[in-house]
């Protein structure tokens, strides 16, 4: 009894050969057929190909200067016992990081209150009034230039040297120079932050990061304690070797402050990962919609187009039920028929989408990035989607009598 | 004409063989009678299509035809011949009566066990030929076989073998479409003998040919009925029915032997 049904059972490879041949007969209205399912195929893998090769770049909102900028600052925190603890930098805290790996440039800074003194770029008392300008006076360690990337437009910046004795110098960011009428540095100018007179040594003219410099007398971090008695520093500024942003922010406050690395604040750049996520998800979810509906459309049109050839097949599915082949052989050819179809056309709509991601990958200079899987498995979704849109033409044409589809011609 | 066959009468031959019974195997059966096995045996079938009225396409039909014998169904159009056609084909099923193929009572039998019958024992003979128009002429033999557990290799030997005896050894990788209609209507022939059915029935095989095309069809038909094959051809064609060795004649419904002249 176990031989019944194997015998009805086409061989797969006849079944195989039969669709291939039915598919066949017509190129033409083949590559119209699929074409809905290349085209959905195509949009969900470069979609998904373009969204793994994005993330995998380091995109334009993820600029390199800021990706390598961290700044420790103090920071308080309710103790147990209900008081504020408030911690201080410590004045080396430049030194301290400067050990670990990772860490390019560091320096402190600080705003400096001058009590009241005004900043005046000549000690003239000007018997008309006022040339007196509101000019901020900040403090920072020699590091701190290169740490923020600071150029210089005239001079040069004070060193270690100047900053340990205390030397009445000064670095004036450009605008504060502009303010000051300070435009050169040859002539040893100088200018007053009250009545101390302090000399010019240089002029920064830009910065990446702590733009107040622009506007303000900067001081060597010695200078400011011995003169104006600065407690402490007020941030910690550092910039890392690329890509170790994240492993010094993660060891800065300790290095800083072994005693209470938690009292710290540390502010580091998100991490690539976060970026990622945002990036794919905005352009993914359009795109992948776009990509469903493609297909939706790709297996209404194998539908409708099995459907079609069904009903001029008319004679052909008679002329098999009466050499033997049942309802069920019937059924089975066209679905494979739609099956095929489905997945010729998942075969070339892979094959678009891979060329797709490669070819804006080249565009825009990207390493294209694509899950070799994600190839593999899209003629296989073209298959399912054939298998579902050939069901019920199948079961139409398993349906017609043989005697109608053999009358006449 | 051949004249020299043996004539079996139907009503002789009814006398021979063994009373119906379902359990009855027709491979025992041949053996035991070898030569004058009975292939079909219609009792009393009826077939009537819904409506109204009721339309009674055939009635009351008893029908022998032996192995090896040539048999002519004639008629006009609207006689009932397609019918019957149908009937003796497994296409379709009577709704009073007992059909006998091979002495297997098929009129109970589900669709996929009478499809599997028919595939097997019947092979059909249309007038449109109903050759697949993108497939070559060895493929469109090979087809009566796909549905049967024939090994392709088996299946293409014996379609060129049977293309062999047609005559269009020849034709084998053609396209149908690059053949004349007599070459189509053998193609179509040979399709029907390759399964080697037990009947092989024409349905107004010549109906679209011309008569040189016709004659060498029926030519065919002659040399196969010379091999022993048993033929049933249905036509409104006094010409085509007069070549088999016995006629039957259909007219509304009903069907009347013939003596062959």
């Amino acid at each position: 009894m176990r031989r019944a049904p194997l015998r009805r059972r086409l061989a797969l490879r006849d079944l195989l050969g039969e669709a291939l041949a039915g598919v066949a007969a017509r190129p033409s209205r083949l590559a119209l057929t699929t074409l809905g399912t290349v085209v959905g195929i195509a949009a969900l893998v470069a979609t998904m190909g373009l969204g793994q090769t994005a993330s995998g770049q380091i995109s334009g909102r993820f600029d390199a200067t800021s990706a390598v900028r961290v700044v420790v600052e103090a920071g308080e925190r309710e103790g147990t016992d209900g008081g504020v603890k408030i911690t201080e930098l410590p004045w080396d805290a430049a030194d301290r990081v400067s050990r670990l790996a990772g860490v390019a440039a560091a320096g402190t800074f600080a705003q400096v209150a001058v009590e009241g003194a005004q900043v005046r770029g000549v000690p003239v008392s000007d018997p008309g009034g006022a040339v007196e300008h509101d000019v901020p006076v900040a403090a920072g360690s020699p590091g701190l230039f290169d740490a923020v990337n600071a150029v210089l437009s005239d001079g040069r910046f004070f060193d270690a040297g100047h900053d340990g004795r205390g030397d009445p110098v000064v670095v004036l960011g450009r605008y504060a120079a502009e303010r000051l009428g300070v435009n050169r540095v040859d002539s040893q100018p100088s200018i007053f932050i009250g009545d101390r007179p302090f000399t010019v040594i240089g002029i920064i003219d830009s910065a990446s990061h702590r733009s107040e410099l622009l506007d303000a007398v900067v001081l060597p971090m010695g200078t400011a304690d011995s003169l104006y008695g600065l407690d402490a520093p007020g941030a910690l500024e550092i910039r890392t070797e690329l890509g170790a942003a994240q492993l010094i922010g993660s060891q800065a406050a300790l290095a800083v402050a072994p005693n209470d690395p938690e009292l710290l604040n540390v502010d580091v750049p998100p991490a690539p990962g976060s970026l990622r996520d945002e990036v794919s998800t905005d352009v993914n979810v359009l795109f992948l919609a776009l990509g469903g509906l493609a297909l939706l459309v790709g297996g209404l049109g194998i539908a409708n187009i099995t459907l079609l050839s069904v009903m001029e097949r008319i004679s052909e599915i008679g002329l098999r039920r009466a050499v033997g082949a049942t309802r069920r052989h019937i059924a089975n050819q066209f679905v494979v028929e739609s099956i095929v179809i489905g997945f010729l056309g998942g075969l070339i709509g892979a094959a678009a989408g891979v060329l797709a991601t490669v070819g804006v990958s080249m565009a825009r200079g990207w390493t294209p990035l694509l899950d070799p899987g994600l190839a593999a498995v899209a003629p296989f979704l073209g298959a399912l989607i054939g298998l579902v849109a050939g069901t019920y033409p199948a079961w139409r044409a398993s349906t017609i009598e043989p005697i109608a589809a053999l009358r006449g011609g | 004409m051949t004249p020299s066959e043996p004539f079996l009468s139907s009503v002789l031959q009814d006398e021979h063989s063994e009373p119906p019974s379902a359990g009855r195997n027709h491979e025992e059966q041949g053996e035991q009678d070898q030569g004058r096995r009975t292939v079909v045996e219609m009792i009393g079938v009826c077939r009537t299509f819904p409506g109204t009225p009721e339309v009674h396409a055939v009635r009351d039909i008893n029908l022998t035809i032996s192995e090896g014998e040539y048999l002519s169904i004639v008629g006009p159009s609207g006689s009932g011949k397609s019918t019957l056609l149908h009937l003796l084909g497994l296409l379709d099923r009577p709704s009073v009566g007992t059909y006998l193929l091979d002495g297997v009572d098929v009129s109970e039998l589900s669709d996929a066990k009478r499809s599997e019958l028919r595939g097997e024992r019947i092979g059909f003979v249309f007038q449109a030929f109903h050759l697949l128009q993108h497939r070559s002429v060895l493929e469109n033999v090979e087809l009566s076989m796909l549905y049967r557990r024939i090994p392709r290799r088996e299946r293409t030997k014996r379609a060129r073998d049977t293309l062999d005896r047609v005559g269009l050894k020849h034709r084998v990788e053609f396209s149908p479409q690059t053949l004349s209609g007599g070459e189509r209507q053998r193609v179509a022939i040979a399709r029907a003998l390759a399964a080697e059915p037990s009947l092989l029935l024409a349905d107004e095989p010549t109906g679209n040919l011309d008569s040189g095309n016709a004659d060498a069809v029926l030519d065919v038909f002659d040399k196969l009925h010379g091999e022993g094959l048993t033929l049933a051809v249905i036509t409104h064609d006094d010409d085509v029915s007069t070549r088999a060795d016995r006629r039957v004649r259909i007219a509304d419904g009903t069907l009347t032997d013939e003596v062959a002249s």
